[in-house]
């Protein structure tokens, strides 16, 4: 495959993907795609299926129908840790970090997982390693608390940890599960432009969730809305805003 | 970082005295040691999050192939004796592995105790192949070409011993230290994440597994040795949850936690059943409701706490 026709390709791409949880349609025949590059955020109401989607990308649930392709390749069906080691990495709305170890623990580790785990006695705890993982923090600026045990730092912090271990993948594609819920409106739109510096500066492609349409209308390049289970309406933040429809059933504004 | 070091050290020199200060207490360390080993094997998988309740299976395996290599294969070195039954428990730790790792919390502990007394029906029935309940003899081995007296070995195993706890012991620490050790309690904390870090749970698991059954297989191997007799009871569910007490009794915060463990309860034994032969198991009893009560970090927590601090890094 050539480069060129590589980048032509979506980076992420969808086709009539379905799952149901009993009579309840969580995905119902989804078309998507992501270009590279792109910031693309999900809105819609709870129970629209936003998260079932994200778990379908990244492996953690089956489609009953559908594919979905990265670069090209079809990732449809293949277990989370499989997906990872091609490219997605995942950031989650409740932090899942390992709480009793410190910061750059956690990271070495994920530092580690992207290197392979197998590597005989050496230990985890290298220059290189703790080098690295300095560099993310400090790109997310969280260096301060490289050394203080995870379970211990506060809500806000936590999420942003949660997206460092994702970030030390070197991921092409970062999945957010609602990076800024949970976290006070100030905090988070100082969340927000760390992480949006951040993928900027490492040439992130990203799809996240989001709930607070601030947040969507100031960072996403595109916006996707769900409803029951399938994409309702999509466009630039604008153009999504100003359609009735939408107002009516996400925002709430009749 | 590095206080635990200096107390170990005094400690295995305070052991390494004992053939000299209390020779009656050579052969209670080496059988200590010995279980030391395979309590060892637990502390691994309670780092996982995971209780083995069958793990006096391979002891017995690693014991029993020792027994069968020795009366009915004629191996009689010491060196390979030791390699073959810990390779014999270690393939066994695979095999059952496989298929047990994949089960958590109260299935998993509930599954290697059933195949553990599987193991145990086996060893106690196949009279033709086992010895039934009467077990096999161990015959004394020689170590490269020498071949010892009964009392001339047993001086020379509790060396040995102690030799193997502090590289094996060592060797244990360097791969809890390691991305794979560390990936092990990272299960325990957060799986959902090390599989979307790319880490497979199971494999990780497995391999841990794997290394806590030769460890155990390898205790075994000793121990039949330093006994001269195998048993049907060292795979006794019992004997599993000995481990498990040594285990959790030692301190799982370092490798060191489940050989001071083992010691700590077998001369607690020794002494128990000297001064109140009929009463030696409440003595056990209230020591360990001791233990738990005041060093919830086992008694190798003692070490750790001087430290101040939580990370472990401990030998």
């Amino acid at each position: 495959m050539t480069s060129n026709s590589a980048s032509a390709q979506p980076l992420l791409r969808a086709e009539d993907l379905a799952i149901s949880f009993g009579a309840i349609k969580a995905a119902d025949g989804v078309d998507f795609a992501l270009q590279r590059n792109e910031f693309v955020a999900i809105i819609g109401p709870n129970g629209a299926g936003k998260t079932t989607f994200l778990n379908l990308v990244t492996g953690y649930l089956k489609p009953h129908r559908g594919n979905v392709w990265l670069d090209g390749r079809p990732i449809t069906r293949m277990a989370p840790r499989r997906i990872s080691r091609q490219g997605i990495a995942r950031a989650f709305q409740i932090p899942q970090l390992f709480t009793d170890h410190s910061l750059i623990d956690n990271l070495m580790l994920a530092i580690a997982a992207r290197e392979g785990i197998w590597q005989g006695l050496t230990p985890l705890n290298r220059r290189a390693y703790r080098d690295e993982a300095m560099e993310v923090l400090e790109l997310l600026g969280l260096a301060a608390d490289a050394e203080t045990m995870t379970g211990t730092l506060p809500e806000g912090l936590r999420k942003l940890a949660d997206i460092t271990l994702a970030f030390a993948l070197n991921p092409k594609l970062l999945v957010l599960d609602e990076p800024t819920s949970g976290v006070s409106s100030i905090e988070r739109f100082r969340i927000m432009e760390t992480l949006m510096n951040a993928m900027r500066r490492r040439g992130l492609s990203a799809l996240f969730v989001e709930h607070d349409m601030e947040v969507v209308q100031k960072y996403a390049d595109r916006v996707v809305v769900w409803n029951a289970g399938h994409v309702m309406a999509e466009g630039t933040p604008a153009e999504v805003m100003s359609n009735p429809e939408v107002l009516e059933s996400v925002v709430g504004v009749v | 970082m590095r206080k635990p070091i200096p107390l170990l050290v005094a400690a295995l020199a305070l052991l390494l005295l004992v053939p000299v200060a209390f020779p009656h207490l050579k052969f209670v360390i080496t059988l200590a040691v010995a279980k030391g080993f395979a309590a060892l094997g637990v502390a691994l998988l309670l780092r996982g999050g995971l209780i083995s309740l069958g793990h006096a299976m391979y002891f017995a395996i690693g014991a029993y192939a020792t027994a069968f290599l020795g009366s009915k294969a004629g191996v009689s070195d010491l060196v390979l004796l030791l390699v073959a039954s810990t390779a014999v428990a270690a393939l066994a730790g695979l095999v059952f592995g496989a298929f047990l790792v994949r089960y958590r919390a109260i299935f998993f502990a509930m599954l290697n105790l059933a195949v553990s007394m599987v193991i145990f029906a086996l060893t106690s029935k196949l009279y033709g192949i086992t010895g039934g309940t009467d077990g096999l003899r161990v015959a004394v081995p020689t170590v490269l070409g020498w071949a010892p007296g009964k009392a001339a070995f047993d001086g020379f195993l509790f060396y040995l011993c102690i030799l193997l706890m502090v590289v094996l012991g060592w060797l244990v620490h360097r791969y809890l230290q390691s991305p794979l050790g560390h990936a092990l309690s990272a299960i325990h904390t957060n799986e959902v994440r090390l599989e979307y870090l790319g880490v497979s749970a199971w494999q990780t698991l497995l391999t841990s597994y794997t290394i806590s059954a030769a460890l155990a297989g390898l205790g075994g191997a000793l121990a039949a040795m330093s006994i001269g007799h195998v048993l049907p009871e060292f795979a006794f569910w019992t004997e599993s949850g000995h481990l498990v007490l040594t285990a959790v009794l030692g301190g799982i915060g370092g490798v060191a936690g489940a050989f001071i463990g083992s010691v700590f309860l077998e001369i607690l034994h020794t002494v128990a059943v000297g001064v109140a032969a009929e009463a030696w198991n409440l003595i056990i009893g209230l020591a360990l409701i001791c233990v738990i009560f005041f060093l919830p970090r086992g008694i190798y927590g003692l070490i750790e706490a001087r430290r101040g601090s939580t990370k472990e890094t401990g030998l």
